[in-house]
């Protein structure tokens, strides 16, 4: 049955994804010493400190690589076109990094390295930003009407 | 900073990115999957952080027992432990932008790489959001003279004391 073997697929696929996001975070801090937090990684290269920016400005362009190939060998990982209108693309763009600039951290500070540390504020920080996400989608389908 | 430390963090960044792709979590409709409760569920955001969590713990440990043996980096530990209201805030943004874009930090990267032309805009939009979301600037724009969360409370409470014991006659 193709469902049942897309749905195995799926999850092999993010567990082993998971598993690679986990020990490459884990890399970052046994080589660097620093939390692999993008939000705080790219907004330390709008908040430029001495010192700070190369490495800063590296992991982005290895993660510009990184995505390069992912498209190269998992092209059905991509979707060409988003289906926002550039309103709310942008509009959430902006929500993201100003959420994730005052909370100190986005999925993968919080959600993985956070939550890996066992941290309280970044399992709160999960908490809350999962259920206003669920929310934010609920409303969402809502006031559309329903329509995905 | 050193190159070797950039170098390694270029490899992490390519790691990272690639491994979101793995997981397919570069689909905006996996992500809202995470979201839709309700309605067409994808857990794949759950397993993928139930594979993570554990794998960067370990590897936190193993960090932190060569910390112990002086050996390797310093390591960055993050000094605020309460939670504030700019974190129960910040969270709430991230989560409304998070369920209208579907896309995060990383996603948004990977995305850009990859070559989508709707992570430009975002990715740029997020760079803004990251400048403009500096609390710093809103405390100063309020008027006051520091940021409340660095203070405790009961850092406030024991001024407060002071203050009035130092009116008593």
């Amino acid at each position: 049955m193709r469902r049942e073997e897309e749905m195995t697929q799926a999850f092999f696929a993010a567990a082993a994804g998971g598993l690679l996001f986990g020990a490459a975070a884990g890399l970052l801090m046994l080589g660097t010493g620093r939390i692999a937090g993008i939000a705080g990684i790219a907004g330390g290269l709008v908040h430029p400190e001495r010192g700070e920016l190369l490495w800063r400005a590296l992991f982005v362009a290895g993660m510009l690589l990184g995505g390069l190939l992912g498209a190269q060998l998992l092209p059905a990982s991509f979707v060409a076109h988003a289906g926002l209108s550039a309103a709310r693309l942008l509009g959430a763009g902006v929500l993201i990094g100003v959420g994730a600039r005052l909370a100190n951290g986005c999925t993968s500070g919080h959600g993985i390295c956070g939550v890996g540390r066992l941290s309280l504020r970044s399992v709160v920080a999960v908490a809350i930003f999962s259920t206003t996400g669920a929310l934010t989608h609920l409303l969402d389908r809502w006031s559309t009407g329903g329509a995905p | 900073m050193t190159l070797r430390h950039a170098s390694i963090a270029a490899l992490c960044g390519a790691l990272l990115a690639f491994a979101l792709a793995l997981g397919r979590l570069t689909r905006p409709d996996v992500i809202i999957g995470w979201v839709d409760v309700f309605g067409a569920w994808d857990p794949s955001m759950l397993i993928f952080f139930a594979c993570g969590v554990p794998s960067y713990h370990l590897m936190l440990r193993w960090a932190r027992k060569r910390a112990s043996q002086q050996r390797g980096p310093l390591l960055c530990v993050p000094q605020t432990r309460a939670v504030d209201a700019r974190l129960i805030v910040g969270a709430s943004i991230f989560g409304v932008g998070w369920g209208l874009g579907g896309t995060c930090p990383g996603p948004a990267f990977t995305s850009l790489g990859a070559g989508v032309s709707w992570a430009l805009p975002f990715v740029a939009a997020m760079m803004l959001g990251l400048f403009a979301g500096e609390p710093a600037r809103w405390a100063a724009l309020r008027g006051r003279l520091r940021p409340r969360a660095t203070e405790s409370v009961a850092e406030t409470h024991a001024t407060r004391v002071a203050e009035r014991l130092s009116r008593i006659p």
